[in-house]
C-alpha cells in the first residue's frame, strides 16, 4: 500500500513539471475539458433531474404532518441536494463514466507502447497525459455540480407540479428560506477535491498497466473502484471540517 | 556512436542481459538477432533508455546516457527516432498529426514548414496523400511505414528498430528493409534493429550481434554469417532449409 502511495505521489509530481511547449499542453487541457464537461453533461442532467425529483417526493412523503408547514420539504430537499446529492452522487456517476475512460485510455497507450513512444521523444509523459486530465477534473465536475444543483432543484419543482404533494408556491419558498451559501461552497470544495481524486486516481491505475486488453480492463475497474472509495472517504472528511 | 558497456538487466531474480558490450556503428544497419526470449528487446530498451540497466553503460557519442536524469537526456532523445513492433501511433491523431507531433513539441517552424517536412517523411515512406487518415484505417504495413515516418520527422542521428517485419506479407518486409537501409545511407544514422528475419539479415545486416540465453555469443557482417562456425548461431540462421540452400549456393 506504502508502495503505491508513493508511485502516485511521485506519478504525480512528475505530472505537474514544466511543459515542453505550453501550447500543445494548452490544446490537450481544452479537449480534456470538453470531454469531461460536454461529455458528461448529459448524463448528469438526466440523474439531477430524477434525483432532485425523487428526494422532494420522499421528503414530503416523511412530512406529511399537519404541524409541519409544507414548505419545509423544498428547504430539506434543497440542502441535500446541494450538500449531498449533487456533488456525491454525481462525482461518482462520472467516476464511472470519465475515470473509467481516462484509465482505459492511458492503459491502452501504455500496453500498445504509445506511452513509450513520447518517452523516446523526450516528453514528460505524465505530464503531458496526466496533467490536463487533472486540470480538466479540477475545473469542470464543479461546473457539473454546478449544473448538478440547478436541475436537482428544478427536477423537485417538476414533482412538485406533477405529484401535488407540495405546492409549487410551498416547494419554492421553502429552497428560498433560510438559504446558507455555505452549503454551496462546501460543494463546490467537494467537487474540486472528487474531480481530482477521479481524474488522478483513474490515470494512476492506467499509467501503470502492464500487459494486454484483460490488464487494461481491470486497471479501469480499479481506478473507478478506488475513485468511489476515495470519494466517499473524502466526502466525510469535507462534511466533518466544513459544518 | 553508440557503445555499451558491460549491460545487465534483472528482474526480479531473472537475469536477461549478461553483461553485454557492443559498439553501434553510424551509417550502418546494426542487427541485434537471436532466438524469442534472448534478450534482444531488453537490450534495445536499455539503450535507448525504456529500462534502465542493472549495471553497465551506455553511451552516445561518448557521453553517458545512463547517468543522466530524465531532463538530461532530453537533448539525446531529440536526437533519437524508434519505430516499435506494433507502431506505436498515436489513435487519436491522423497519419499527419503522428508526424508532425515532435516538430510541435520541440521546435518553433511555422506550420507551413512543418506541413511541408510531413509531407517529404510520407513522400519518403511511399504514403502520399495519405495526411488525414487515421492509424484505424491503416494496414500492418502502412502503420510501420507512418511509424518510419514518425521517427525521421525529426532528422535523427539515431534510429531504432524494433522487430520491423513481425506481422508482415514477404514483400511489404522487403519493401520496409530496404526503406530502413534507404533512410540509413541517406541521412548516416545510427540504426539498430532487433529482429529475428533471416531474410533482414542477410538483406541489410551491416553488423550483426548474436545473443543467446542473454549474452553476446557472436558478433560480425551478414558476409561472416554464411562462414561461421559458431554452432548456435548456425543452428539460429540457418534453421530453414531455404537458409540451408541458399548457404551451400554461396
Amino acid at each position: 500500500m506504502f508502495h503505491s502511495l508513493g508511485r502516485y505521489i511521485l506519478l504525480l509530481r512528475l505530472s505537474f513539471q514544466r511543459p515542453e511547449k505550453f501550447k500543445v499542453y494548452w490544446a490537450e487541457v481544452m479537449h480534456e475539458m470538453v470531454s469531461v464537461g460536454v461529455g458528461s453533461l448529459g448524463i448528469i442532467s438526466i440523474i439531477s433531474l430524477f434525483i432532485g425529483a425523487a428526494t422532494t417526493i420522499q421528503v414530503a412523503f416523511q412530512l406529511s404532518s399537519p404541524l409541519v408547514p409544507r414548505s419545509i420539504a423544498g428547504s430539506i430537499a434543497r440542502d441535500s441536494n446541494i450538500l449531498e446529492f449533487s456533488p456525491t452522487i454525481s462525482s461518482l456517476v462520472l467516476a464511472g463514466r470519465v475515470g473509467s475512460s481516462i484509465a482505459s485510455q492511458i492503459g491502452t497507450m501504455r500496453v500498445t507502447e504509445q506511452i513509450d513512444a513520447l518517452e523516446i521523444m523526450g516528453v514528460n509523459a505524465p505530464g503531458y497525459l496526466i496533467a490536463p486530465k487533472i486540470i480538466a477534473g479540477v475545473t469542470m465536475v464543479p461546473l457539473l455540480v454546478i449544473v448538478a444543483i440547478t436541475l436537482g432543484l428544478t427536477g423537485g419543482y417538476i414533482a412538485c407540479i406533477l405529484s401535488g404533494d407540495v405546492t409549487p408556491a410551498d416547494y419554492l419558498a421553502g429552497v428560498h428560506d433560510g438559504f446558507d451559501g455555505l452549503t454551496v461552497r462546501v460543494a463546490l470544495v467537494k467537487a474540486v477535491v472528487f474531480g481530482f481524486i477521479i481524474a488522478s486516481i483513474c490515470a494512476y491505475q492506467g499509467f501503470y498497466t502492464s500487459g494486454g486488453a484483460l490488464e487494461v480492463g481491470q486497471s479501469a475497474t480499479r481506478g473507478v473502484v478506488f475513485s468511489c472509495v476515495m470519494i466517499l472517504f473524502a466526502d466525510l472528511v469535507i462534511t466533518r471540517l466544513m459544518l | 556512436m553508440i557503445e555499451i558497456s558491460d549491460i545487465h538487466k534483472t528482474f526480479g531474480d531473472n537475469e536477461v542481459l549478461k553483461g553485454i558490450s557492443a559498439d553501434f556503428k553510424p551509417g550502418k544497419n546494426n542487427l541485434i538477432i537471436g532466438g524469442s526470449g534472448s534478450g534482444k528487446t531488453t537490450l534495445l530498451k536499455c539503450i535507448v533508455g525504456l529500462h534502465e540497466p542493472s549495471e553497465g553503460k551506455v553511451f552516445y557519442d561518448s557521453e553517458c546516457f545512463t547517468t543522466m536524469d530524465f531532463r538530461e537526456r532530453v537533448p539525446i532523445r531529440k536526437q533519437i527516432g524508434m519505430l516499435f513492433q506494433n507502431s506505436a501511433l498515436f489513435d487519436s491523431m491522423t497519419v499527419e498529426e503522428n508526424i508532425m507531433f515532435p516538430l510541435n513539441l520541440f521546435t518553433n517552424m511555422p506550420n507551413s514548414e512543418k506541413l511541408d517536412r510531413a509531407n517529404f517523411c510520407l513522400e519518403k515512406v511511399n504514403l502520399v496523400g495519405k495526411n488525414k487518415l487515421y492509424p484505424s484505417e491503416l494496414s500492418g504495413g502502412m502503420k510501420k511505414r507512418v511509424g518510419i515516418a514518425r521517427a525521421i520527422s525529426m532528422q535523427p542521428k539515431y534510429l531504432f528498430v524494433d522487430e520491423p517485419n513481425s506481422g508482415l506479407d514477404p514483400l511489404t518486409s522487403i519493401l520496409i528493409d530496404n526503406l530502413i537501409n534507404e533512410i540509413t545511407e541517406e541521412f548516416n544514422t545510427t540504426t539498430v534493429i532487433v529482429t529475428h528475419d533471416m531474410n533482414s539479415v542477410m538483406g541489410i545486416g551491416d553488423h550483426v550481434l548474436f545473443l543467446n540465453n542473454g549474452e553476446k555469443w557472436w558478433e560480425g557482417t551478414k558476409e561472416q554469417i554464411a562462414h561461421t562456425d559458431n554452432k548456435e548461431l548456425n543452428e539460429f540462421v540457418f534453421a530453414s532449409k531455404f537458409m540451408r540452400a541458399a548457404r551451400a549456393k554461396l
